[in-house]
């Protein structure tokens, strides 16, 4: 167990039933880091959270949490970290103070009045402290349950799809949060489906049907990967996308609207291909860095998978 | 008809499927299409009695003759008395009446055989605990004719001078506890045990299962909370609404019923806590057990169902067959009734009501094992 790791787990599983859901899983996230944990729908990525902090209990694997022993010091981890769930689970029928006080009374924390009060002033919610928590509209949910989850002052935040359904403005003010809590110290595991999300993250796992495909920095995962990447723009992109797949060189083709992306790994051949193929009508082909998406497509492909179904 | 205007059957057809399909997903719903009717008929087919037979009797017997042992068999013959045994004193059969061991007790004084050849008119003393009076009248009935049957069956001969007048003794009938017969004496404190039992387990019961619903429960079990601090926690203003609702009753049944209160208010409310306690368990074992809070309703609802129905609030205990008295001797409810009851119309004292206490702290232990043992720590 070394100190500078907040998480650090090895050969994690767990299955339901017959579905196995996490795959021999293991991870090490840097205290004070942000960890961008991404992966499809169904992926694992609230089991693997869940197990982190006690909720879960794996079929076998190890590994410590802010150096607990996620088998046998979950209460101990459970004080520490602060975990906010994918769906708002604070309580509906209690009002925003209502909900904090109720969790700095299950934390014990010393002077829960003042530390509500604080709470209440950085949220920006100190006039509305007396309204339902289930009035509130999706972004305000969100901070709330931030705020409740750092109430306690944890070690380490386990963030499971934080932003799911919060539109852009709140999204860039929740990250902007996290890295002010970085800088304290703090250390972060959020799971989400944002590319752009993915690239505030210090570093990143990317997790398909149980397997851990890739760790490291988004430089580090893309230059892994080793795909270079054109970009192509024009008209009746659709089908140029299908009949491209089909041609030597051409890893996968991606559609993002006006654009088309274009991968392989073998680079000349990829070209010549393009340029065969572009020439025959006003397509325009630019060279481009290859991004977060391609590979995690490119990824995703591979293992096999197109879209898993959800435990 | 504009209701019928663009009804189409393909699009009705699939709604049907649509219904069928998520009943069939939902099993406890799918059990209790199946275990409700069945449950129901059995109950109320086979186990539920109004004119109940077999009812426990003891006798204090101070003669022992011919005539008397005829008596005996006379009493047995009319099918409403099981003869349990014979008892010592007039003070032994007072506490087994107050315990409701036996519902009957026939005192023979000494020297009734003699008294009776002589011609002296004796008496027999029945005493009945006639707290359930549907329980205990039809049987009272049939036994002025007894006295009646024995006369012409075993005064024959020398002694038929004494058959031919109006019957040689009298057989007095007390009727204890509630003398005047109204029923409402004994519904009123059973509706006490009956509310408590509804409402303590299906709040409990949905009270867990909300969270699990919501998803709350999720994020309780994030937190370093422990689950007996959850659970117990979660008990407690349950046992307040419990109390309240006592209150209520005990008042109605004071002030509106006009029924007796011949116990003690203490005792009273030590045995409504132990009950309480008792349904709370099994609120909360419920809801370890089930999904939703539909769930727990339904399963609230099958628990009530025997509850009401084999517990002696409204059909006579000792009416029923053995097997649903044995199943009705695993409900609290069961117990309940006969400590309510003693209460207000017998006044027994905690220590007679001892038999009908530690039932209930076995099952509350129990049922707290079993909740404990279930209660999910984790989302496993």
């Amino acid at each position: 167990m070394s100190d500078h790791l907040a998480i650090d787990v090895t050969g994690l599983n767990k299955r339901f039933g017959k579905k196995e859901v996490v795959k021999n899983l293991s991870l090490q996230v840097n205290r004070g880091e942000i960890f961008g944990f991404l992966g499809p729908n169904g992926s694992g990525k609230t089991t693997t959270i869940r197990m982190m902090c006690g909720l879960l209990i794996p079929d076998s694997g190890s590994g410590n949490c802010l150096g607990y022993d996620i088998l046998r010091e979950s209460t101990r981890i459970k004080r520490a970290v602060g975990y906010m769930t994918q769906k708002f689970s604070y309580w509906d029928d209690l009002t925003i103070r209502e909900n904090l006080d109720f969790v700095g009374r299950m934390y014990a924390i010393p002077r829960r009045r003042e530390s509500v009060d604080q709470a209440l002033e950085g949220l920006g919610l100190t006039g509305r402290a007396g309204q339902l928590a289930g009035t509130l509209s999706g972004g305000w949910k969100q901070r709330l349950a931030l705020a409740a989850s750092l109430l306690h002052n944890p070690e380490l935040l386990l963030l499971d799809e934080p932003t799911a359904g919060v539109d852009p403005a709140a999204r860039r003010d929740f990250w902007e949060e996290l890295h002010r809590l970085s800088a304290r110290g703090i250390s972060v595991l959020v799971s989400t489906h944002y590319m752009d999300e993915a690239e505030r993250c210090h570093k990143l796992a990317y997790i398909a049907a149980g397997n851990l495909l890739a760790q490291g920095t988004a430089t580090q995962m893309i230059a892994a990967q080793g795909l270079h990447t054109w970009v192509i723009r024009g008209e009746n992109l659709m089908n140029l996308s299908r009949r491209l797949r089909d041609l030597p060189g051409v890893a996968q083709t991606v559609l993002f609207g006006a654009m088309l992306h274009v991968n392989g790994t073998d680079r000349e051949l990829l070209e010549e291909t393009l340029h065969g193929v572009t020439a025959e009508s006003d397509w325009r082909m630019e060279k481009i860095d290859t991004t977060l998406e391609d590979i995690f497509i490119y990824m995703m492909n591979r293992a096999g998978i197109r879209e898993a179904t959800a435990p | 008809m504009r209701l019928l205007d663009g009804f189409s059957p393909a699009r009705w057809w699939g709604m049907v499927l649509k219904e069928f399909l998520q009943l069939r997903r939902d099993r406890l719903t799918f059990a209790m299409i199946i275990a409700i009717p069945l449950a129901q008929l059995t109950l109320f087919g086979f186990a539920i009695n109004t004119d109940p037979k077999q009812m426990p009797m003891a006798i204090i017997s101070a003669d022992e003759s011919d005539i008397t042992r005829t008596l005996v068999a006379a009493l047995k013959c009319t099918g409403y008395f099981n003869i349990i045994g014979r008892l010592p004193d007039e003070e032994a059969g007072r506490r087994a009446l107050a315990q409701g061991k036996v519902l009957f007790v026939l005192t023979i004084p000494a020297d009734f055989t003699r008294s009776l050849l002589r011609n002296e008119h004796p008496s027999l003393l029945l005493e009945a605990d006639a707290t359930d009076p549907t329980a205990t009248g039809m049987a009272l009935a049939s036994v002025t004719g007894v006295a009646r049957s024995v006369t012409v069956k075993d005064l024959t001969g020398p002694l038929a001078y004494l058959a031919e007048r109006e019957p040689p003794f009298r057989i007095l009938v007390h009727r204890l506890y509630n003398p005047e017969g109204i029923n409402q004496y004994n519904i009123v404190p059973g509706i006490m045990g009956v509310i408590l039992t509804m409402m303590m387990v299906l709040m409990t019961g949905l009270a867990v299962t909300r969270e699990r619903e919501r998803g709350t429960m999720e994020n309780l079990l994030a937190m370093p909370v422990r689950p007996l601090e959850v659970m117990t926690g979660k008990i407690v203003p349950y046992i307040a609404i419990g109390l309240i609702q006592a209150t209520i009753i005990f008042l109605a049944a004071r002030l509106i019923f006009h029924v007796p209160f011949a116990g003690s208010i203490v005792t009273m409310y030590l045995v409504t806590l132990l009950f309480v306690g008792a349904n709370l368990t099994v609120g909360i074992t419920i809801s370890s057990l089930v999904q939703n809070q539909l769930q727990a309703m339904q399963l609230t609802m099958f628990y009530f169902l025997p509850n009401m129905l084999l517990s002696g609030f409204m059909f006579p205990f000792h009416g029923m067959p053995g097997w649903a008295q044995f199943v009705g001797n695993l409900l609290p409810l069961t117990y309940f009734n006969r400590l309510i009851r003693g209460i207000f119309l017998k006044g027994n004292s905690l220590s007679l009501l001892w038999p009908d206490i530690w039932p209930l702290m076995l099952f509350t232990l129990a049922m707290m094992t079993i909740a404990v043992k279930f209660y999910r720590k984790t989302l496993d």
